[in-house]
Formats: C-alpha cells, structure tokens, sequence
C-alpha cells in the first residue's frame, strides 16, 4: 500500500490551475521529492497532501484514507514544515514544541520529554528558554523541523526545507533530515536545489505549470534526459555563438549560454579532443559529470517564470 | 512507538479537547506586559462608574426604572459598565489579537496542520475571549458589592450572565475580524463599540429616546446585554430577559459558526 496515492489530482484556485491532473505514490519509508520552478504546483500539492487544502478534482489517499472527511486522524499521523516557519513568537523555544504538543492531545508529560529529546536532536537545547525572534534563520527552520516530529509522524512534509539558509545551515538540515529517513520516516520535499534533491531523494518528480514531467531516482533522470557528461567550453570572444556551428556534431546536444557553450556528451574527454581538433581552442574547458540540474533546466527551460 | 500510542489518544480526544489546547497556548504566553494591558481594561468601567455614577450621579439622583422601581444613579450606570467591560474584554481578544494571530503571526495556519480544526480555533478563542471578559466582570463585582451597588448573591447571578454577554461579543468581534483587510477597517470597529458604549442604555434609559431610536437602541446587543445584567443587579428579573439571553445566545451561534466557516475559507484554501 503505499501511503500517499494521487491519481488525476486537480487544484484550481479560480480560473487559475495550479496542480493538473498529477499522478502520484509514495511508499512507506521513501524519501520523496517534488521539483520544480516557481509557480509549478509543488506547494498546492503539498497543501493538499497536508489536508489544508482540498483538492478540486482527481482521487487523492493519504494513508489510506479520504482527506476530504478524515483529516484531523490523517493530520494526526503527519509532520508539517511549511515553506515560511510559522512558529509562535509569543512563546519560547521548548514552549513551541510542549504546546504544538497538545494540538495533538499529547500529555503534557509526553510533551515535555518529546520536546527535550527534539532540542537536542536539532542541536537547540541551549536556547530551550529563548524566544523564538532572536534566532538565526537555520535556528528557526530546525525549531520547525522539530515541531513537525513532536507527534513521531509517519510522514514528514517539507516545503523548501532550507531555502534561505546559509551552507552550514543547510548541511545540519540535510543531515538531520537524513537520519530521519534512517529511522524509517517517509519523507516528502519540495526543493529547487538539484544537491538538495540528489542527496535526499530516493525517488522525485519533475513538475512544470502544475503537470509532472519527468519521475524517476536522480540516477535514472539524469541518465534518461541528460548525457553522462557535460563539457562546458568558454571562447573569449563577443559571442559564443560564432562557434557553435563550428561545434556541430561534437555531441548529443548544445546549448549556447551568453557566457559559455554547454555539450552534452558521453565521454567528455573525447569530445575536447575533437574541439581541439577542429582548431577552436576555447579560453577555458570544464568536463564534469551530468547532474539533476542539467536535467532539471533541459525539462522546464531556462526562461524565469515568474 | 507511533502506532500504538497514537490512536489511542486519538480515540477519546475530541473537540472539546482540542479547543483547550487552543486556550492553553493563549495560557502560556501570559508574561508581565500582557497582565498590564488586561490591568488597564479593568480600570476603564471602574474610573467611568466613579467619575459619571457617581459623580454625576449626585447632581441626577434617583432614577425610577419602566417598571417602577426606583435605583440611584450609580446602581442604574455600574451595571452597564459591568456589561460593557465584559464585551471590551472579549472583544480585544477577538478583534486584535484574533486578527494579528492570523493574519500576521500565520498562528492558525500552524494549527491547522495539526488535528486541531478551524471550529475549534474558533471555539477556543472564544473561551479565552470569554475568560478574559469574565475576570475583567469579577473583579468589577467585588467592587460593586463593596460600595453596596449591589448585593453579593445577586452579583455571583450577574457574573455568570456576564459569560453569555462575553460570548456572544467574543463571537460577534470574531466573525467581524475574518471580514477585515487591515489594520485601518478596526478603528470602524472601535468607533462602533463607543458608540455602543455611549448609547446603550448604559448612562439613560432607553425610554428617554425617542421612539424610532429608542426601537433602534432596544435592538443592540450591548442594550440586551445591560438589560440582563441590570436586571439582575438591581433585583428586577423578569420575562424580558428571557429575550436578553435568546438574543445573545443566537449572536453566539451565529458568530461561531460564521468565524469557523470564515477561518476555513481564509487558511484552508
């Protein structure tokens, strides 16, 4: 069974279709992604996914039940991090998580040990006592990340779980969110950050104006709709793309960018061979492997949405 | 762990509990600025009750009520500032802070990502209006009773009218805030509650009005609420009342049911 199931899933708000008809099946201790620009449908799915928000029309089972009339049990089983951190800034740090607590009918003893034992699993407990506003944005979203596990969830939502954070930040999260998938926690994320989706993915779908566009592992996506290679060749001259028919042949694909020409190759090193060879010596040459984000802007384009 | 913890927690918590866990987290952001600003609502009726009832009152005083009685001033005023301290208590609840909580502090929308449902965010803010309301009430009983305004049977019968009179204004104050935009639409709010404090009944009978207004007056909800206190304060109960209470009861359901289904449109989108 698997514990989220969509089929023909619809979201419109008004004229405007958000999600159009997805597709959709997480298993049981899957780490699951969604991915996609803004504006492709990721957070309305998850909304709905999150029993916040109904969808218009397709089928959509969450845990094995109906969304529509059984939310508070199906919310019961769910942790939420949203893409804005929400928490409580009239109370403290392990305020947040004792009375987030009692929104699930926990005691307020079971609470109490949940929220120490979560301080320490996100690295908080020195601000236990703290309020919330003087915390760094990291600090925040693992208060969050915590306050989403304060009911053991089986599944674990999260929207864009480290936009806006720095490196270090963003690797403590990553990490802690690893070790939730450890511990056999079904994970759901949306994410732009093609590392982000590589490291935490078991499995994710390519969403694009509210239609999926590609699913698969990272693996199996990059080798699908990318090369397994990527040359980047950089020419020191006005525009690059005096040299682009000069390059025809020389790989599976080429994109011309202001700055530099992407060839999308099997064997990276022989294409600068054959570059070479045709006596177009670039200013600088990058053979690196394809990754999620090759895929990613071959799948969606370029062009900024919004 | 989950699993079998969980659903049976689950299976006998329900909505009555889930809108007490709403009224704790209210609980638990009690701090010292926030018993200031609750101070501060107390000592309003009490500063009106002595500068007008009893101020003013000794150049009116006695005055003979519609059903004869005869009640000086300040007994006639110190009900009425009862029932109005009782609706600013419930109404900076549920006006303000309903407002800030939702629209800025995003509080429900955490809320909602729990069991917890938006009639249950609803029903437990409005306890926690009505609470605030009530301590405001009790406290201005005490005082009541210590200037022998009233007797102390008749202001322990006047208190748990003064829970009705907070949740029928907690109720209507929210289901107003779910229609506001910004923070500029409350100052309607405020000048229609002064309005409402001024002509009420609150400091002359509403038969001193004209008819047409006097109908107008009769039909607020603050004029039902001091008439059900006054009548009780003043040892006058009678079948009147019964129109007080039925009337404030259905601006309690109507308010309830109204911020629920609101706040559900607004967050749950």
């Amino acid at each position: 069974m698997s514990l989220i199931h969509a089929r023909g899933l619809v979201k419109r708000f008004g004229d405007f279709t958000a999600v159009d008809g997805i597709d959709v099946d997480v298993a049981r201790g899957e780490a699951f992604g969604f991915l996609g620009p803004n504006g492709a449908g990721k957070s309305s799915t998850m909304r709905m996914i999150g029993c916040v928000s109904p969808p218009t029309g397709g089928v959509l089972r969450i845990l094995d039940r109906d969304p529509r009339r059984e939310g508070p049990a199906i919310r019961a089983r769910l942790g939420v991090c949203p893409q804005l951190d929400n928490l409580d800034l009239e109370l403290t740090v392990r305020e947040n998580l004792t009375t987030y607590a009692r929104f699930f009918g926990l005691p307020r003893k079971v609470a109490r040990r949940r929220a120490d034992e979560l301080l320490d699993f996100v690295q908080l407990t020195e601000r236990a006592d703290s309020r919330v506003e003087p915390l760094s944005g990291g600090m925040k979203r693992r208060l969050t990340i915590a306050r989403a596990l304060v009911n053991e969830p089986e599944i674990v939502l999260l929207d864009e779980p480290t936009t806006g954070l720095d490196p270090q930040a963003r690797h403590l999260v990553w990490e802690r969110l690893f070790r939730l998938k450890q511990q056999g926690v079904t994970l759901v994320l949306t994410t732009h950050y093609m590392d982000e989706a590589e490291q935490l993915c078991d499995r994710l779908v390519v969403m694009d104006g509210g239609r999926i566009v590609a699913e698969g592992s990272p693996r199996a996506l990059i080798e699908r709709h990318s090369t397994r290679e990527v040359v980047e060749l950089r020419f020191e001259a006005e525009s690059q793309e005096a040299f682009a028919g000069k390059l025809a042949g020389v790989g599976e694909r080429l994109e011309i960018l202001p700055d530099r020409i992407l060839l999308y190759v099997a064997d990276g090193d022989a294409a600068v061979a054959e570059v070479q060879a045709r006596a177009l010596p670039p200013a600088s040459v990058l053979v690196r492997r394809s990754s999620l984000e090759d895929v990613f802007l071959h799948l969606t384009g370029r062009t900024l949405v919004d | 762990m989950v699993t079998f913890v969980l659903p049976r927690l689950i299976s006998f918590e329900g909505a009555a509990r889930r809108s007490a866990s709403v009224v704790e987290r209210n609980a638990a952001t009690l701090r010292s600025a926030y018993w200031l600003v609750m101070a501060s609502g107390f000592l309003e009726p009490i500063l009106y009750l002595l500068s007008i009832g009893v101020g003013v009152g000794s150049l009116v005083g006695d005055l003979t009520l519609a059903d004869g009685r005869v009640v000086s001033y300040a007994a006639f005023v110190a009900p009425a500032m009862l029932a109005s301290s009782a609706m600013t208590g419930a109404l900076s609840e549920t006006t303000f802070n309903f407002f800030g909580k939702m629209k800025f502090m995003k509080l429900y929308d955490g809320m909602l990502a729990t069991p917890v449902r938006p009639i249950e965010i609803a029903l437990g803010e409005l306890a926690w209006a009505m609470i605030r309301g009530n301590l405001y009430a009790a406290a201005f009983l005490i005082i009541m009773v210590a200037m022998d305004l009233t007797t102390p049977l008749r202001a322990l019968a006047a208190w748990t009218a003064t829970i009705l009179v907070g949740l029928a204004f907690g109720a209507a104050g929210m289901a107003l805030s779910t229609y506001m935009r910004s923070w500029q639409d409350f100052d309607l709010v405020a000048s229609a509650q002064f309005a409402l404090f001024l002509f009420s009944g609150t400091f002359v009978p509403a038969t001193a009005y004209p008819a047409a207004l006097r109908w107008l007056v009769e039909a607020t909800p603050l004029y039902r609420a001091v008439d059900l206190v006054r009548a009780i304060t003043t040892g006058g109960l009678g079948w009147t009342q019964l129109i007080d209470i039925a009337y404030l009861l259905t601006v309690v359901a109507i308010g309830l049911s109204v911020a629920g289904r609101r706040i559900e449109k607004l967050l749950c989108k």
